[in-house]
């Protein structure tokens, strides 16, 4: 009986969160802020805005919102436009 | 002389509004606004691309929030619900600056607008606190309905957007500005400095355009010309047009005191 491989393997599951930031896919370990995240996809420092599942972050709580299996994130700049 | 546009209690001494689409690069972008001399430009909000080069120059660089009163518009949106949460983004993103330029599309053909959501954006948007500027049809009694639900502009298009047909409907134009209080501004159509012109003429308060100076063979020349036709336009309209009359009832130099005919009229 190989109980710690099969426990191993599921601990690190637990550990990783699925979430989808601008329409991709991103597999990512938890915990995991705001903050982090805009780290983890090499945005710090940018001017961005980011809704999480549907809500507003504003820049004030990113360092304290969770980011959680399953979260949509929307993370949005200023471009050209009419 | 009141030269002044006010809009949501500020004053701007230029009657036109820029889009900071479709430039070759920030560089013209920032050249072609410079040369029109307006003060509002209007900027999209998109998805970053993730794992772009950090070092991308971006259009905040180009044109920096602080010499210049960004308008952020929901281009793109086909629901009030997306227009909001695009908005929302928008005053996170800016640091809580709440005058935006709603749209709501009705098709990706037309980019004709969706009036009963943008009526419901509008309501949402007002409730939530943002001065909205308002891209509609040029329908009087929904130009007075935006009104009523407090928006502070009201944009109807004069043609289609990006289309440069210029200002199909004198007409509705006319009337919409007669239906409202708020400051009108011919939003999409414009084609070239004479549509400009028509438009204010016409006594709109203002102009917004992005294709027909972007798509122009030179932009920065056509912003400049663009800058002279709106306030060409506005002064004449102030200035009060001479009524049209079929036949030269009355000719510009004196009746009388001309000189002796070299020849007598046939008898």
């Amino acid at each position: 009986m190989n109980y710690t491989r099969g426990l191993g393997a599921s601990v690190s599951l637990l550990l990783m969160i699925q979430v989808i930031v601008n329409g991709s896919t991103h597999r990512l370990e938890q915990p995991l802020d705001v903050a982090a995240l805009i780290g983890r996809l090499a945005l710090t420092g940018k001017r961005v805005a980011v809704e999480r599942n549907g809500e507003i972050v504003p820049k004030s709580a990113h360092g304290s919102t969770l980011v959680a299996d399953g979260d949509r994130l929307e993370i949005v700049v200023a471009v050209g436009g009419g | 002389m009141n030269h002044s546009l006010v809009i949501a209690g500020k004053a701007y001494g230029s009657r036109l509004l820029i889009g900071t689409g479709k430039y070759q690069d920030f560089a013209q972008t920032r050249a072609a606004v410079e040369a029109s001399g307006a003060e509002i430009v209007t900027v999209a909000i998109r998805r970053t691309n993730i794992g772009q080069n950090a070092n991308e120059p971006s259009l905040l660089e180009a044109l920096p929030p602080s010499q210049f009163t960004y308008l952020p518009n929901t281009a793109g949106c086909y629901s009030a619900e997306d227009a909001v949460r695009t908005l929302r983004l928008a005053r996170e993103l800016l640091d809580g600056h709440d005058l935006v330029k709603l749209e709501v599309l009705g098709d990706p053909h037309t980019l004709y607008p969706n009036m009963p959501e943008t009526l419901a954006a509008t309501k949402q948007l007002v409730k939530d606190g943002f001065k909205v500027m308002v891209y509609c049809s040029d329908d009087p009694i929904q130009a007075k309905m935006l009104e009523d639900f407090g928006c502070v502009a009201i944009m109807p298009l004069a043609s289609l957007i990006g289309s440069g047909m210029g200002i199909l409907n004198p007409w509705n134009v006319q009337l919409v500005i007669d239906a409202v209080k708020l400051p009108v501004i011919v939003d999409a159509g414009v084609g070239t400095a004479s549509d400009a012109a028509i438009a204010m003429e016409l006594g709109c308060d203002g102009v917004l355009m992005n294709t027909a100076v972007a798509a122009a063979k030179d932009p920065v020349m056509m912003a400049r010309a663009m800058k002279k036709a709106v306030e060409a336009g506005r002064e004449a309209f102030l200035a009060g047009r001479m009524p049209k009359k079929l036949y030269t009832a009355a000719p510009s130099s004196p009746v009388d005191g001309k000189i002796a005919p070299t020849r007598s009229k046939a008898a």
